[in-house]
């Protein structure tokens, strides 16, 4: 088996984990300020209050993944990016003390001051997210030594930066689309209005960035192409030998994709509160999944040589560590999967306060 | 000193990871308390312990949510001011780091929406269970990156290869390197610490409704408690930091002869309570026990001990640094002792909530930031007397740097850490006061904050 393959879907599986989990937190967070008053606040807040710590450890994890498997990529991204990451860890230090704090005192602008915390948290992160995954698809100065050769401002393109407010609507929508779950009555009817509008921002969004990528970047169809785009620098056999499959596997994602997109205002317009989530989870798990399609092999894209890309093997660890963490991922997943699902289980159904609440 | 990103980075590490290291022996120390709580609570069926336990988990939440959010940072400071020292060690650093959260992490953090969140919600046996989770959960995770630590502190089962022009270590043998030659010895002297600062935080608590009269049945039986896991716990210290002694000697002797402040290699080496010692003069002076630490390393008062003239003064660390945080904690590590033996035999004899030691129990109220140093200087010694090599005899922390970083993005960064740390550390503190006065039996209300009717919304339909 070839491990350097396994582990670019692991680490694939856990940003998905991530994104679709981590994701409503922050949605719940970009729309926590447009709810008014107190108590629906703490409702807002109380909906993920259970679970957004398990959440984001699946950030940690494909971190921790990420260092293990790929070192040079974690390396050279992180270093990279050193201030947008320093403003990310920031903006997390804010998003998870505000949800601690906030209720530990009643006095109303402490409230606020938290609220403000936990909503400009979720902002930032949401935007920084969008732009790290923008940069990666249009391609950094990484150098033959496989450092970034770049400074801060390369990283503020205008197409990283459109990433940037796709990834925003895109979250703020399935967080809306949690909360409807989440909510009932007033507040609820006004979370089904935002997702009305945001729905079409998101739209209006995915469009505009989708055809923005193909403009900038069309070699991001090749594995998807039938071999009729040719990338620069080498294939992978992989792709070489597969090409059809590949790319047939890729047409269904892109299907999935629209299809999931379409059903998010049938379900909620038939008030099938949790299949609309499902769509929109499926929605983020198909884009992972196009971008993943879109650079795979490769991890980081040089824009100054192909040859100085980084791919699954460049970038990897030795062959006997990627079998063994491997080992462990495949003995430690179905845990994880485990109390993942007793904790959903537990808190499932509408939000009620009672005394152990934030 | 020069402010390049060496030094920058170093300070910055430093600063992160000690903030981050207030928190995680709280959590570690008191979740074990909680699971001996809990289990009494459904045991005896007391309303008393039912109480304590909801108490304390209040306290435990505040303390947790910090440990997590200052947690991340570290995670990813490897790769943004460390990256070439995570090319070197990916290959075998990222396993543990991975396995962390795999194992611990997810455990620790699923379990605790049970533990804070689920008192009404699921039955009692099960709450119990994922109390035992989260405590589990976190001395897992000390485990995992602990290993990590010990693996730079004493390196094996690796082979160095050069890959695409890049110099690193590759792993040999996976449990080889996860059982390192100090990593056991590591990980039970860090939970012991940790056990000792949980208690001590309770200690402290208790000690204040003690004094202030409120809670009395409560505080007696939280203090009673967590002052014999305080106990035991330092009573077993020295031991493990003995062990932990004769690893440092092999693997890491000019670490172990800066802690004693020894230049000569020599037979009959002495053991400094108190001293200070100067590396120009090369002259340690204070109170010593003659041939001690020859007999603490070897068993023998006649062992020898090499000094540090046997290795070329550019690696050594800050001496003087490292022999005082050392001697610190070991101080503090006997004065533990012997409070907390004092304390124990004053209970037994059913004297120690009588007024006349009542200042011994005041005492216990700002004693609690006594292990918070000890556990800091601990991690000092460990990590500085490490310098300058960032993995023993591999890697220089100089080397260990990222590239493509520079000076005044790591000023900004490390300035913005400090600004956001204080704030934190202060709401913390303010936020464990509060809970500490509104006491055992404060509910927390549904109705708060907003006080105007027209600021509130009916969000749910009344049932
Ligand atoms: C001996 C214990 C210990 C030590 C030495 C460290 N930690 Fe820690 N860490 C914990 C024990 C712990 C803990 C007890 O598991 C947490 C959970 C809550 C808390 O207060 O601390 C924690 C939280 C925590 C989290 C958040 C986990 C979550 O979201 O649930 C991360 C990412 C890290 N840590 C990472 C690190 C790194 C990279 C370290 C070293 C460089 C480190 N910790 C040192
Ligand atoms: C396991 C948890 C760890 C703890 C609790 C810990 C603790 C500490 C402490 C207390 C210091 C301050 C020493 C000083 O005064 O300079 C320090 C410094 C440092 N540590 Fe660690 N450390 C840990 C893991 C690591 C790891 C995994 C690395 C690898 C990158 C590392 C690298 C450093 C560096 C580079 C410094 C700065 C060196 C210096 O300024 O002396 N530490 N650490
Ligand atoms: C009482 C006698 C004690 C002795 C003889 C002792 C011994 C040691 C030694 C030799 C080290 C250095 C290991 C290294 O550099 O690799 C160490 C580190 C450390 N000590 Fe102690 N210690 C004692 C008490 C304590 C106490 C009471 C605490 C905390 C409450 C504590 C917490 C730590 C920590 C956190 C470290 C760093 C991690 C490690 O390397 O284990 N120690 N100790």
């Amino acid at each position: 088996m070839d491990y350097n393959i396994v582990w670019y879907i692991l680490v694939g599986v856990l940003l998905i984990g991530y994104a679709i989990l981590d994701g409503f937190d922050l949605g719940v967070g970009i729309l926590h300020l447009r709810s008014k008053g107190d108590y629906n606040r703490r409702i807002m807040m109380n909906a993920i209050g259970p679970v957004w710590d398990g959440n984001e450890v699946w950030l940690i994890t494909a971190g921790g993944a990420l260092f293990a498997a790929f070192p040079n990529v974690y390396a050279t991204a992180f270093s990279g990016f050193y201030l947008p990451f320093m403003l990310l860890l920031i903006a997390l230090i804010f998003r998870a003390v505000s949800i601690e704090f906030r209720s530990k005192e009643e006095n109303p602008r402490w409230r606020n001051f938290w609220d403000w915390g936990f909503s400009l948290g979720s902002i930032v992160a949401a935007l920084l997210f969008g732009i790290a995954i923008g940069n990666v698809v249009i391609g950094f100065p990484i150098g033959s030594d496989m450092e970034y050769q770049g400074n801060f401002f390369d990283l503020l393109n205008p197409y990283s930066l459109m990433a940037g407010f796709f990834s925003l609507s895109m979250f703020a929508l399935h967080g809306g689309i949690y909360l409807n779950m989440k909510t009932e009555g007033d507040l609820q009817k006004q979370i089904q209005k935002w997702i009305k509008i945001n729905y079409w921002i998101f739209v209006v969004f995915y469009l505009g960035f989708s055809g923005f990528t193909l403009y900038l970047k069309p070699e991001m169809i090749a594995n998807f192409s039938f071999g009729q785009i040719d990338l620069p620098g080498n294939k992978h056999e992989l792709v070489e030998n597969h090409q059809t499959l590949i790319s047939v596997f890729a047409w269904t994602i892109v299907l999935l994709n629209i299809l999931a997109i379409a059903n998010i205002p049938r379900m909620m317009a038939k008030g099938r509160e949790g299949w609309a989530f499902i769509s929109s989870g499926s929605m983020i798990a198909a884009i992972v999944m196009l971008f993943a399609l879109g650079i795979f092999p490769n991890l980081m894209v040089s824009n100054l040589d192909p040859a100085f890309n980084l791919d699954i093997y460049n970038a990897a660890s030795s062959g006997y560590t990627l079998k063994t963490m491997a080992i462990l991922a495949a003995f430690g997943l179905p845990f994880v999967a485990s109390y993942t699902i007793i904790i959903y289980w537990t808190y499932r159904g509408k939000v009620k306060l009672d005394e152990s609440s934030y | 000193m020069t402010w390049d990103v060496e030094t920058l980075s170093r300070i910055q590490f430093a600063f992160t990871i000690m903030f981050h290291y207030i928190f995680p022996p709280f959590s570690i120390g008191l979740g074990l308390l909680l699971v001996i709580y809990e289990s009494l609570y459904i045991i005896t069926k007391k309303k008393i312990y039912e109480k304590i336990t909801r108490f304390w988990i209040k306290i435990f939440a505040a303390n947790f949510s910090v440990g997590v959010a200052s947690g991340i940072v570290m995670e990813f400071e490897f790769g943004t001011n460390w990256s070439t020292y995570s090319r070197f060690v990916g290959d075998i650093f990222g396993s543990p780091l991975a396995a962390e959260g795999i194992f611990a992490f997810f455990l620790e953090s699923g379990f605790l929406a049970i533990l804070l969140f689920g008192w009404n919600r699921v039955k009692p046996g099960m709450h119990l269970f994922a109390t035992i989770m989260v405590a589990l959960g976190s001395i897992l995770s000390g485990f995992w990156i602990v290993v990590a630590n010990s693996w730079q502190q004493t390196p094996v089962a690796y082979e160095i290869v050069v890959d695409y022009g890049i110099r690193r270590a590759v792993i040999t043998d996976f449990w080889e390197m996860v059982f390192n030659p100090s990593a056991m010895v590591r990980f039970t002297h860090v939970i012991l610490g940790a056990w000792i600062q949980g208690a001590f935080l309770v200690l402290s608590v208790s000690a204040y409704y003690l004094i202030k009269k409120k809670h009395v049945d409560f505080a007696k039986k939280s203090f009673a408690i967590a002052l014999g896991l305080a106990a035991v716990a330092s009573l077993a210290q020295p031991f493990v930091g003995h062990e932990h002694a004769k690893i440092v000697n092999e693997w890491q002797p000019a670490k172990l002869a800066a802690f004693e402040g020894l230049y000569e290699t020599q037979t009959n080496a002495p053991l400094y309570l108190f001293g200070w010692t100067d590396p120009e003069t090369r002259e340690t002076s204070g109170i010593a026990i003659p041939g001690m630490l020859s007999f603490l390393v070897h068993g023998d008062f006649e062992g020898e001990v090499k000094g540090l003239e046997e290795f070329p003064e550019e690696d050594w660390p800050a001496v003087n640094g490292v022999f005082q945080s050392y001697h610190l904690m070991v101080a503090l590590g006997m004065l533990f002792i012997a409070a907390t033996l004092l304390s124990l035999f004053l209970l037994w004899k059913k004297k120690l909530f009588t007024p006349s030691w009542s200042w011994l129990i005041k005492l216990y109220i700002p004693a609690v930031a006594l292990p918070v140093m000890a556990n800091q200087l601990g991690w000092v010694s460990a990590e500085r007397g490490r310098q300058p090599w960032i993995v023993q005899g591999l890697l220089r922390t100089s080397e260990g740097v990222s590239k493509s970083i520079s000076a005044p993005e790591v000023m900004i960064s490390l300035i913005l850490f400090v600004l956001v740390y204080i704030l934190l550390f202060f709401v913390w503190l303010y936020v464990l006061d509060r809970e500490i006065k509104h006491g055992p039996d404060h509910v927390a209300t549904v109705e708060a904050g907003y006080k105007k009717k027209s600021e509130r919304m009916d969000a749910l339909k009344p049932h």
